[in-house]
């Protein structure tokens, strides 16, 4: 059989697959990100054990790999509480991204010039209403090409939970790989679904950036 | 209305104000004058605790404000702000930016909100710019929506940093117009700035300030025509040019045409 013709075949199954990731990954970064910016208005806090606490999930989780997380949270924890396959490789890819979201976060919150802080303050606004009305929106337009960037590395990412038997489209080509006797074919086949998968993301991202534009940041 | 009692502050080991002693009127329009870095914004700012003193007093309406215990929310409410780099929300619209205050901060109803902004919109001349987003406006429109913004807040108090300092220099007197025209109505206001012709012909009262201290103060007249201390006279003859006489910028003007001639000729 040649490239096209396991193409054509693996079809139904690489297509399931491909939703499971785009599940598993959607699911992650989701909460990926509402760790990131918590953790990220943690460490610009100026109550110190808060900040103190975000530095350290952060050093940890930056400082260890993603496959050891995974490993630590489907088998290490299994004997005090099982998650399941997907769900592990979730909170694991949600975790681990956070780590990187949060940074991204408190960088956007860092780059927004001070005056609107002071702007802002000086209207009688509290701390948290200028953050939420004032600071968090233009941040999110400011760090939408970095937050794009890191939900690509997460997509490609959520491979990882192949190796916790979750049948996303690393596990699946794994799996026809050595049924198949064919191991070129179907990663190859794996690498262009998950092509495809971050073209259309890439697309999408483009697409909000324009549309956010509309409104330009001075 | 104000009063500041031996307020001192320090930026690490620099000390930006030195034992500043002062007392505003209500309507009273006040001007701060003084080189960069003489202290005069940091006044301005330690008022609504933008900075906070380390020593000091600051009586709001005859109650003295602690800022470690009321709420210094209230008091900026109080205080309306404007910035010399405007500082506008640039993710709002013009409207955006004037009913933010009133509808976030003290819940007005939306519609109510708009109605005022529309009217503050109008006063500063900018209510065809409504829906235009602050990128789009000159920086003098800018800074007059900035005023709209903190006028919606019915502050009793203005506060200008410098208002046109960042302003091309076409665009200074359209800005000036609206403070002078604030000053007027009877607003309070206290305003930092380097524009010595708004200086006199709208403050009720100068201050000069330099290296932290506020070295004189006195009406218009006492302080660009009869300037007391030397410092003062100093620092009017680097900045003042035309409008008011000054002897000695005149005297030193004289001596340099008169010793260019004589080496001409």
């Amino acid at each position: 059989m040649n490239f096209f013709q396991y193409l054509f075949d693996s079809v139904h199954f690489f297509l399931r697959a491909a939703l499971l990731t785009v599940e598993l990954t959607a699911a992650a970064l989701i909460i990926g990100t509402v760790i990131g910016l918590i953790f990220s208005l943690m460490k610009i806090s100026r109550r110190k054990p808060l900040s103190y606490i975000s530095d350290v999930y952060i050093t940890v989780i930056r400082g260890t790999p993603l496959i050891v997380q995974l490993f630590v949270i489907y088998f290490g924890l299994a004997s005090v509480v099982d998650f399941g396959s997907f769900w592990s490789a979730v909170i694991a890819l949600a975790i681990h991204n956070g780590a990187y979201i949060a940074e991204i976060f408190r960088a956007g919150i860092q780059s927004i010039d001070r005056g609107q802080m002071e702007a802002a303050r000086s209207l009688g606004m509290n701390y948290n209403l200028a953050m939420r009305r004032i600071i968090l929106p233009q941040v999110f337009k400011r760090i939408i090409p970095l937050l794009g960037n890191q939900f690509i590395i997460g997509l490609k990412d959520s491979s990882m939970a192949a190796f916790v038997t979750v049948p996303e489209l690393f596990g699946v080509s794994m799996q026809l790989a050595s049924n198949h006797f064919a191991e070129l074919q179907f990663y190859s086949i794996a690498g262009l679904y998950y092509l495809a998968l971050v073209l259309l993301f890439t697309l999408l991202v483009n697409w909000l950036e324009r549309r956010l534009q509309v409104e330009k940041i001075q | 209305m104000i009063k500041v009692h031996n307020l001192n502050k320090w930026f690490g080991e620099l000390q930006a104000l030195k034992d500043i002693n002062l007392e505003v009127q209500e309507r009273e329009v006040v001007v701060l004058i003084g080189a960069s870095g003489s202290g005069k914004s940091t006044l301005l700012r330690c008022l609504n605790f933008l900075e906070r003193p380390e020593q000091g007093r600051i009586e709001f309406d005859g109650r003295e404000i602690n800022p470690a215990r009321d709420d210094l929310n209230l008091l900026r409410q109080e205080m309306g702000m404007v910035f010399q780099h405007f500082n506008l929300f640039p993710h709002m619209t013009v409207l955006g930016n004037v009913i933010e205050g009133p509808v976030m901060v003290k819940k007005m109803r939306r519609e109510k909100a708009v109605a005022e902004a529309l009217k503050l919109l109008e006063k500063v001349g900018l209510a065809d710019k409504v829906d235009a987003y602050p990128c789009h406006l000159s920086g003098g429109q800018q800074q007059r929506v900035a005023i709209a913004r903190s006028l919606a807040m019915h502050p009793r108090v203005m506060l200008f940093d410098e208002p046109t300092s960042a302003l091309d220099p076409e665009l200074v007197g359209e800005v000036l117009a609206v403070m002078k025209q604030l000053a007027e109505e009877g607003m309070t206001m206290i305003v930092v700035t380097h524009e010595m012709g708004f200086a006199h012909e709208v403050a009720d009262r100068v201050i000069f300030m330099d290296d932290g201290q506020i070295i004189e103060m006195g009406t218009p007249v006492q302080i660009f025509e009869r300037p007391v201390h030397r410092r003062t006279r100093d620092f009017l003859s680097k900045v003042l040019w035309g409008p008011v006489r000054q002897p000695e910028a005149m005297g030193a003007a004289k001596d340099f045409f008169n010793t260019s001639f004589t080496a001409v000729m």
